[in-house]
C-alpha cells in the first residue's frame, strides 16, 4: 500500500495507516526524499500512530528517511510511537538515533516550527 | 525393634486406642510439672526472644492443652486453628519459624523423656507407648509448623499485593510534566510496570516532560538499571523528555562500576532540582507573588 504524501504549508506529512511491507518503505523513503527537493519543503513528518508493530527493517528505513532528509537541508520528525511499540524497539536495540520524535501530529508541527524559528541561527549538528 | 512391634500388633492386648488414654491421662497428671519444664526449656534454648516470661508460660499453657486435646481426640483442626491464631499474633512481632517449630520440638522431647522416666521399667510397654505417642506427636508438629509458615506466606503475600498496588504512582504536577517517584527495591516485574504505567500515562497525559525521582531507591544493579535506560529511550520514543532525580552516591558509583551508559540520560541532584530543570525546559517561570510584575 502507497503512503499518500500530503503537503501542508513548509511541510509534508506522510501518515502510515497499516503494517508496510519492504518495498513500500522503499517506495516511501525514495518518495520523500524526492518530494522534499521539489517541493521546497521544510520539515517533514512521518506519522506512524496506526502501526502496532514495526520491525527492525521498518525501524532502520525510517531512521534512514531522517538522516537523507536531514542532508536534503530539511529536518524530519516521527510521531505516534505507541507505548508498547517503543518499548519494544528499545528492548531490541533500535533506538532511532539521531531521530527527532513527537508524541502527535500537533507535537510534530510545533517541533518543526520551533526548529524553523531557531534556522536563522547556524545549524547545529546534532549529536547521534 | 520391628519385630517387637510387629508382636505387639498381634497381642490383643496391644490396643493403641487404650494406650493414648493412658498416656494423655499421664500428661494430664502431670501437667503443671511438664509445662514449667517445657517452658524453662524454651528460655534455656533461647527461643521466642520476641516474649515475656509470662506469655511464653501462657501460650505454652494453651499450646499443651491444645497438644493433649489433638492426642486425645486424633483430631487436629482444633489445633490447627489454634496454631493460625498463634501465627497471627506472633508473626508482628518477629517471631521466625526456627523458634516456632523449635518450640514444638521441645515439647516432644519433654514429653518423651518424661514417659522415659515413667515406663523405664517396662522396655516393651515403653516402646508400645512410643509406638502410640510418636505418629500423633509428629504430626502435631508437623501442624503447627505448617499453620505457622501458611500464616507468614499469607502476610507476605498480602505485603506484596500491597506494595504492587501502592508501588508506581505516576502523578501530573503541571500541565505536560508528570513525576513518577519510585520508593523501594525495583525488581525486574516492578520495572516492567513501572514503564508500561509511565508510557501510558505519558500518553494520556501528553505529558513533554517526566521526573522519575529515585530517592527512596537503595540499590540498583546492572538488570534495572539497563531497564532504566530503556524507559528512558522508550520515554524520547514518544517525544518525552525524562529526568532522573535523587540518585544516591551508591547507585552512581555502582552504575558507572558496572558500566551503564548514563551519557544520554538527563539527571538532576533532587526532585525540586528535577521540577525546576523541567519547568524551565516546558518554559515555565516561577516567580514569588512580591517578585511578580502584576501584583501591587
Amino acid at each position: 500500500m502507497e503512503v499518500p504524501i500530503l503537503k501542508q504549508g513548509p511541510y509534508l506529512i506522510a501518515s502510515i495507516q497499516s503494517a508496510l511491507s519492504d518495498e513500500d518503505l522503499v517506495q516511501l523513503r525514495d518518495a520523500l526524499v524526492a518530494q522534499v527537493g521539489k517541493l521546497r519543503s521544510r520539515g517533514v513528518i512521518v506519522d506512524v500512530t496506526a502501526l502496532d508493530v514495526m520491525d527492525s527493517f521498518a525501524t532502520r528505513t525510517l531512521r534512514d528517511i531522517a538522516h537523507m532528509i536531514r542532508l536534503r537541508g530539511a529536518e524530519m520528525v516521527i510521531v505516534g510511537i505507541q507505548p508498547e511499540v517503543a518499548f519494544a524497539l528499545v528492548r531490541l536495540g533500535l533506538k532511532l538515533e539521531g531521530v527527532a520524535t513527537a508524541l502527535d501530529l500537533e507535537e510534530g508541527i510545533l517541533y518543526l516550527n520551533r526548529k524553523m524559528g531557531e534556522s536563522g541561527k547556524e545549524m547545529k549538528h546534532r549529536g547521534r | 525393634m520391628a519385630k517387637v512391634r510387629q508382636k505387639n500388633a498381634m497381642a490383643p492386648m496391644d490396643d493403641p486406642v487404650e494406650l493414648l488414654r493412658e498416656l494423655v491421662a499421664h500428661l494430664q497428671q502431670n501437667r503443671t510439672l511438664l509445662r514449667e519444664e517445657w517452658a524453662r526449656r524454651i528460655t534455656e534454648a533461647k527461643l521466642l526472644t520476641a516474649m515475656s516470661k509470662d506469655e511464653i508460660f501462657a501460650e505454652a499453657t494453651a499450646i499443651y492443652d491444645n497438644y493433649i486435646e489433638a492426642l486425645e481426640s486424633g483430631t487436629f483442626e482444633a489445633l490447627q486453628a489454634y496454631a493460625r491464631n498463634l501465627s497471627e499474633r506472633i508473626i508482628p512481632r518477629g517471631v521466625e519459624t526456627h523458634e516456632v517449630i523449635g518450640i514444638v520440638l521441645l515439647l516432644r522431647d519433654v514429653l518423651a523423656r518424661s514417659l522415659f522416666a515413667k515406663y523405664q521399667s517396662d522396655f516393651t510397654l515403653y516402646n508400645r507407648i512410643l509406638d502410640a505417642y510418636e505418629p500423633a506427636a509428629n504430626r502435631i508438629a508437623n501442624t503447627v509448623a505448617v499453620g505457622f509458615v501458611q500464616e507468614r506466606e499469607r502476610v507476605i503475600r498480602e505485603q506484596q499485593e500491597a506494595i504492587r498496588v501502592l508501588s508506581t504512582p505516576v502523578l501530573q504536577v503541571r500541565e505536560r510534566l508528570l513525576i513518577l517517584p519510585i520508593i523501594g527495591v525495583i525488581d525486574p516485574q516492578r520495572a516492567r510496570q513501572l514503564t508500561e504505567q509511565l508510557l501510558r500515562g505519558i500518553r494520556t497525559n501528553r505529558a513533554k516532560v517526566v521526573v522519575i525521582d529515585i530517592t527512596g531507591v537503595p540499590v540498583m544493579d546492572a538488570n534495572v538499571a539497563n531497564h532504566l535506560v530503556q524507559t528512558v529511550e522508550a520515554t524520547r520514543l514518544l517525544g518525552a523528555t525524562v529526568i532522573i532525580t535523587g540518585l544516591s552516591p551508591e547507585i552512581a558509583q555502582t552504575l558507572v562500576t558496572i558500566g551503564v551508559d548514563l551519557g544520554k540520560m538527563n539527571t538532576v541532584g533532587d526532585l525540586q532540582g528535577g521540577i525546576e530543570e523541567a519547568e524551565r525546559l516546558l518554559g515555565y517561570k516561577v516567580v514569588p507573588l512580591g517578585e511578580s510584575p502584576h501584583s501591587v
